[in-house]
Order: C-alpha cells, then sequence, then structure tokens
C-alpha cells in the first residue's frame, strides 16, 4: 500500500499494539495463577487470559515483523 | 418537550456493572495513543484533494475492503445488533446475510466499474456527471443530513455503554472520543480514516470473539444454547432465520418473509451498500478497477462472518443471563437493564482485567470507526457538493483541503448536538432502518436506474428521488399520526415497527422508479456521447478473462454467494 511514498504498512501498526496487547493480558493471566481474583468472571478456570494473550502476542510479533519499515523506504 | 433520555441518564448517577483494572486502563489509553500516533505520522502525506478526501487513490484491495467494513461496524453493529439478537432472536442476522451480502457483490461487480471509470469522487458527484446539478444538491443535502444524525447514534451508544459499564460520565465518554476521531481525521484525513479503521477492525474482532467462545463454552455448544433459549422462552421462536417467516404473527419481529426479502434484502440493502457514500468512498480509494471490484467482495466475506461476534451474544444473553432484559423505557421506570446493555452485561460476565480492557477498547474502536465514516464523508460531500458546487466555485486544491479539515470539525460538533434525539425511538436500530428508508431506498432507484437505463433523464433522475424521499416521509407521519395505517403501509395489523420501515423502503423505491421512467419518457434524453463512463451499454468496462482464475473478482464473488446460501439453509 502507497509503497511509492514510502508509507510505513497499517500492519506495522496492528503488529505493535497487539504486541502490547499480548504482553499485558498474557502477564496479567499468568499473575493470577498465583494470585486468583476476589471476584472472578464465569468460567475464570479456563484461563482465557492467558490463551488469549498468548495468541494476541504471537499475532502481534508476526505482524511487527513481517511488516517492519525497511531502510531506505 | 419531552424528557430526554440522556439528560435522564446523567441525573440518575454513576451506575456501573464492573471496574477497570490498570492493566485494562493501559490498553484503552495504548489504543488512544496509538490512533492519535497514525494521525500525526499521517499528516505529512495528505497535502492535496485526492489524498485528503480519497486516501491518495492507493489502496489495495484488502485494505479498502476491511474498511468499507469497518466503517460500517459502528456502535450500532455491536451494541444495536446484539440488543436487537436479544429482542428479536436469530433474525436480526438477515441484516447481515440477505440485507448485505447480495448487495456487496453486486456493488462490486456490477456498479463499482461505473464508480471508478467515471473518476467521481462521491455518490452525489456521480449523480451529478448523470443526472445534472440539482439531483446531486438533492442527495448532498439529504446525505449530510442523514449522515450526522448518524454520527449521533454513535454518539449515544458510546455514552451509553461507558455509562453503564464503567460509570464514567456521558459527556466525558462523548468529548473524549470525538475529539481524538476529529483530530485524527483532521490531520490525515480519509488516509488517515482508513489506517485506523483497519486497525479498528482487527480490534473489534480481538476484544469481541471472546463473549461468543466462552458463551458456547459454558451452554455447551449450539445445541446447548438452542435448548436453553427454547426452555426460557416457550411458544417462542428465536433460532430460526427463515422457517418463522410465513406469518406475522409467528416470529418475535413481526414481519412477513417479503418484507425481509423485498424491502431489507432488496431495497434496504442494495441502497445502503451500495449508495450510501460513508461505504461507497472506502472503496473508490482503491488503487485500481480490480481492487475496486475486489474490496467489497472481501467486504462481504467478513461480513457473513461478524453474527459470530455481535448477534451469538445476544443469543447467548438469552441463553444465560439471569435476569430478563427489557425495553428502554421499562428499563427506566424499573431500574433494570435493557437489550442495549446485553453486550457490556455479556463482557462483564467473562472478562476479567486485561481481557475487559481489550473489550472496551473493541466498543470504543467500533463506535470511533463509525463516527470517522460519517464525518470524512461529510467532509467530502460538504467541500466538493456543497461548497464547492454553490459556494465558491473557483478555488486552490489548498483551499478545499482546509475547508474539509475544518468541516470535519463541524461534523464532529453537530455529531454531539444529534446524539440526544436518539431515544425518540423504540430502539436505535429501528431508528435507523426509519432514517435509511427516508433516503436511501429512493436514491438507490435513482443511482440504478442511471446506471442500467441510458434511457433515463436528468428530469427524470431528479424528481424521482424527490418524490421517493418525500413519499417516504410521509408514509413515515402517516403512521406516526395514525398508527392504524400501519396496515396499509406494511400490509397487515401485526406488523410491527422494523416491517414497517421494510415496507416503507419498498414503497418508495417504487415511487421512486416509476416517477424516474414516466418523466424520462416525457423528457429529452442525452446523448450517448455524454454518457461513456457512466452508464451500462456505453462504457467499455476493462474485462478479467487474461487474469487467472483465482485473481478474478467475479469467480470470489460467486464463491462468497455459495457460502452465503449454505449459511441459510443451515440456519433455515
Amino acid at each position: 500500500m502507497q509503497k511509492d511514498r514510502g508509507l510505513i504498512s497499517i500492519w506495522f501498526f496492528i503488529g505493535v499494539l497487539l504486541l502490547a496487547y499480548g504482553v499485558l493480558i498474557l502477564g496479567n493471566g499468568l499473575y493470577e495463577l498465583s494470585s486468583p481474583p476476589e471476584h472472578p468472571v464465569v468460567l475464570n478456570e479456563l484461563h482465557a487470559g492467558i490463551w488469549m494473550g498468548a495468541i494476541t502476542l504471537a499475532i502481534g510479533i508476526f505482524y511487527t515483523y513481517r511488516f517492519y519499515p525497511k531502510k531506505g523506504k | 418537550m419531552p424528557q430526554l433520555p440522556v439528560a435522564f441518564l446523567l441525573q440518575s448517577g454513576p451506575s456501573r456493572l464492573l471496574h477497570l483494572s490498570t492493566i485494562d486502563v493501559m490498553i484503552i489509553v495504548l489504543y488512544f495513543a496509538m490512533v492519535l500516533a497514525i494521525g500525526l505520522y499521517l499528516k505529512k502525506y495528505t497535502k492535496t484533494g485526492e489524498d485528503f478526501f480519497l486516501a491518495g487513490r492507493e489502496m489495495t484491495a484488502w485494505v479498502a475492503g476491511l474498511s468499507f467494513l469497518a466503517a460500517n461496524l459502528g456502535s450500532l453493529e455491536l451494541m444495536g445488533w446484539a440488543a436487537a439478537a436479544y429482542q428479536y432472536g436469530i433474525l436480526a442476522t438477515h441484516w447481515y446475510w440477505i440485507g448485505a451480502i447480495p448487495a456487496m457483490l453486486f456493488l462490486g461487480i456490477v456498479m463499482m466499474p461505473f464508480y471508478y471509470i467515471s473518476k467521481t469522487h462521491s455518490v452525489p458527484g456521480y449523480l451529478q456527471l448523470r443526472f445534472g446539478e440539482p439531483s446531486r444538491a438533492l442527495s448532498a443535502i439529504t446525505f449530510g443530513f442523514m449522515t450526522v444524525l448518524m454520527s449521533g447514534i454513535n454518539m449515544y451508544s458510546m455514552a451509553l455503554v461507558m455509562k453503564v459499564v464503567l460509570g464514567w460520565d456521558i459527556n466525558f465518554s462523548i468529548w473524549v472520543s470525538s475529539l481524538t476521531v476529529a483530530a485524527y481525521v483532521v490531520l490525515g484525513g480519509l488516509l488517515s480514516a482508513i489506517f485506523n479503521e483497519v486497525l479498528q477492525f482487527v480490534l473489534i474482532w480481538l476484544g469481541a470473539i471472546l463473549i461468543s467462545i466462552i458463551g458456547l463454552v459454558e451452554t455447551g455448544g449450539w445445541d446447548g444454547m438452542v435448548k436453553r433459549i427454547a426452555e426460557r422462552n416457550p411458544g417462542q421462536e428465536f433460532t430460526h432465520l427463515w422457517s418463522g417467516l410465513g406469518s406475522f404473527t409467528d416470529n418475535p419481529m413481526g414481519i412477513h418473509w417479503t418484507g425481509i426479502v423485498l424491502g431489507l434484502g432488496w431495497v434496504i440493502s442494495f441502497g445502503y451498500w451500495t449508495t450510501d457514500f460513508l461505504v461507497v468512498q472506502r472503496v473508490l480509494a482503491a488503487k485500481d478497477l480490480r481492487s475496486a471490484k475486489m474490496a467489497p467482495i472481501i467486504g462481504a466475506s467478513f461480513k457473513m462472518m461478524v453474527p459470530f461476534i455481535v448477534i451469538l451474544p445476544g443469543l447467548l444473553g438469552l441463553a444465560v443471563l439471569p435476569e430478563k432484559l427489557v425495553g428502554e423505557a421499562a428499563a427506566v421506570a424499573t431500574n433494570g437493564h435493557s437489550y442495549n446493555e446485553v453486550l457490556p452485561l455479556m463482557l462483564a460476565r467473562y472478562c476479567g482485567p486485561g481481557l475487559l480492557g481489550l473489550g472496551i477498547t473493541a466498543l470504543i474502536a467500533g463506535f470511533m470507526s463509525g463516527m470517522a465514516g460519517n464525518v470524512s464523508a461529510f467532509a467530502t460531500v460538504w467541500t466538493y457538493d456543497i461548497y464547492r458546487a454553490f459556494i465558491k466555485k473557483e478555488a486552490t486544491d489548498e483551499h478545499y483541503v482546509s475547508m474539509g479539515r475544518w468541516c470535519t470539525i463541524l461534523g464532529v460538533l453537530v455529531s454531539i448536538g444529534t446524539a440526544y434525539l436518539v431515544m425518540q425511538f423504540l430502539s436505535i436500530m429501528d431508528y435507523v432502518q426509519a432514517l435509511f428508508s427516508f433516503f436511501i431506498a429512493p436514491l438507490f432507484g435513482t443511482v440504478v436506474l442511471g446506471m442500467l437505463w441510458k434511457r433515463a433523464t436528468p428530469q427524470g433522475g431528479f424528481w424521482g428521488l424527490l418524490t421517493g424521499t418525500l413519499s417516504s416521509i410521509a408514509m413515515w407521519a402517516w403512521v406516526k399520526v395514525d398508527p392504524s395505517a400501519i396496515s396499509i403501509i406494511a400490509l397487515s395489523p401485526h406488523a410491527k415497527d422494523m416491517a414497517e420501515n421494510m415496507y416503507r423502503a419498498l414503497w418508495s423505491w417504487i415511487v421512486c422508479v416509476l416517477v424516474t421512467v414516466v418523466v424520462s419518457y416525457m423528457t429529452k434524453p442525452k446523448p450517448d456521447s455524454e454518457l461513456v463512463g457512466l452508464v451500462y451499454g456505453v462504457t467499455e468496462v476493462p474485462g478479467e478473462g487474461h487474469l487467472p482464475l483465482m485473481q478474478r473478482p467475479a469467480f470470489w464473488a460467486v464463491i462468497v454467494c455459495i457460502v452465503f446460501v449454505i449459511l441459510n439453509v443451515i440456519f433455515w
């Protein structure tokens, strides 16, 4: 997209944001393993924060790496 | 003057379903920082009018397609249709499938070549080329009016969800989000809006999919959910798409299948997806004709999946929420929860710290993408089709870009003012359907005749559009004054608001088409030489025969069509 004008791809911005989100959500999910919440949500035992955080982090890493702005562009 | 519901909410004091943790706040703040950073980054790439209003016409099919869909995924989609699913059951899915897919495919395959080849910057701009200035003026003014009202709906929905879920002050929610949208659209124009819409599209999916996944785990899958809904709502049909539409009284929406197929599937759907400049503008930004044809097809394939993050949470709410949700008025009277709160209630049920922040960010992203879509389209139509056409014809490109930026700010401010109108109707979506039938249905009649029938004359186009719009408003007013008139408009005394909107759209489209045809035969047509690039039959549309099968838009349109039919059969 608009490579001739040297624009950074939107997918890079998405990757960076998801990477940050993945770190935060996965980190919190792991923390809750050792320190369970006082008022757990329904089906808290599924540990959605861990697997959702891991998926978000993986997608974020992939897009950040794949669309990282190249020098000279 | 009746008491405005939003004012009531302001007086009722803060109430909240849950509290945000530090991580949730960080996720939301990161989102705001990112959208503003994108706007700032893109400012230097937005210098000319084509950059600001058409994103330089350099978008790939994927970006244009996702943006095309995200601009429609405003708060209405997330909140309104989850609410409609709780209220009407799976029937709400019709607005995603028969009410969208055929029209999106038609836009891509049949109409997009004319929009793209004519090099128009807007739908009113196409009408000017095809039918002349009067048709453009009428279309631009009605579009501007509808657009700011739609923005008002976004504002209201956002304020409501922030109040219910987080206890945030309504004014705070409205001003922070709307000023952020104004900032990034002013900075980067349509380019910035499209970039952010793709980002918002990803966040909406990521934040909303969790409710459906965990909800299905709780109910034991689809069959378990259906069983629970049947047990809790005996004698009511909530889980079949078509089998309850044989009679007005056999389904919770009070509508007949003819209303769904002709009113929604034909007039409203085709009108919205093929002539509403809010969505068409995204496709006009595509880099070439093939991308412009592929973008709506890519959008359609994702549109088919949206019910899994919007309708399914509403159905799951019917199955698992302990309290019965009610209409807005009853909720205010009993201090309970309304249909419109089903999505945040489900979010509160399943999402802990971090995931809650992601879910709230998804909702905010939905609000902002819808608002940005309205505002950027409004700025384009105002600047090109009203200001440049009728107020200041000769000015520099720089001047019009500056006008577009100021108009963006003005559009946001006017939208804030319209937020208080929304609750005059039974539900958010009923209100939108009423608006669609006023303007969109007749516009579709005018545009489709303009593209496919070269005998249509400028006078025919204008008078058809005007009488179609006036007839729709007249029918709406008639039912407001005399509610029994619904049995004439919607063909049954048992019809409800949604059905009335469908049929009113159908009649107004028929009025528009008939008047256009009659007036056209009474007036002199344009010569063929003036219709090249605008009308089927006198325009050479580049073929796709030289492309490999997998790169042909028509091939993918057929694939989407097959999946669409299969889904309807599965959920019949």
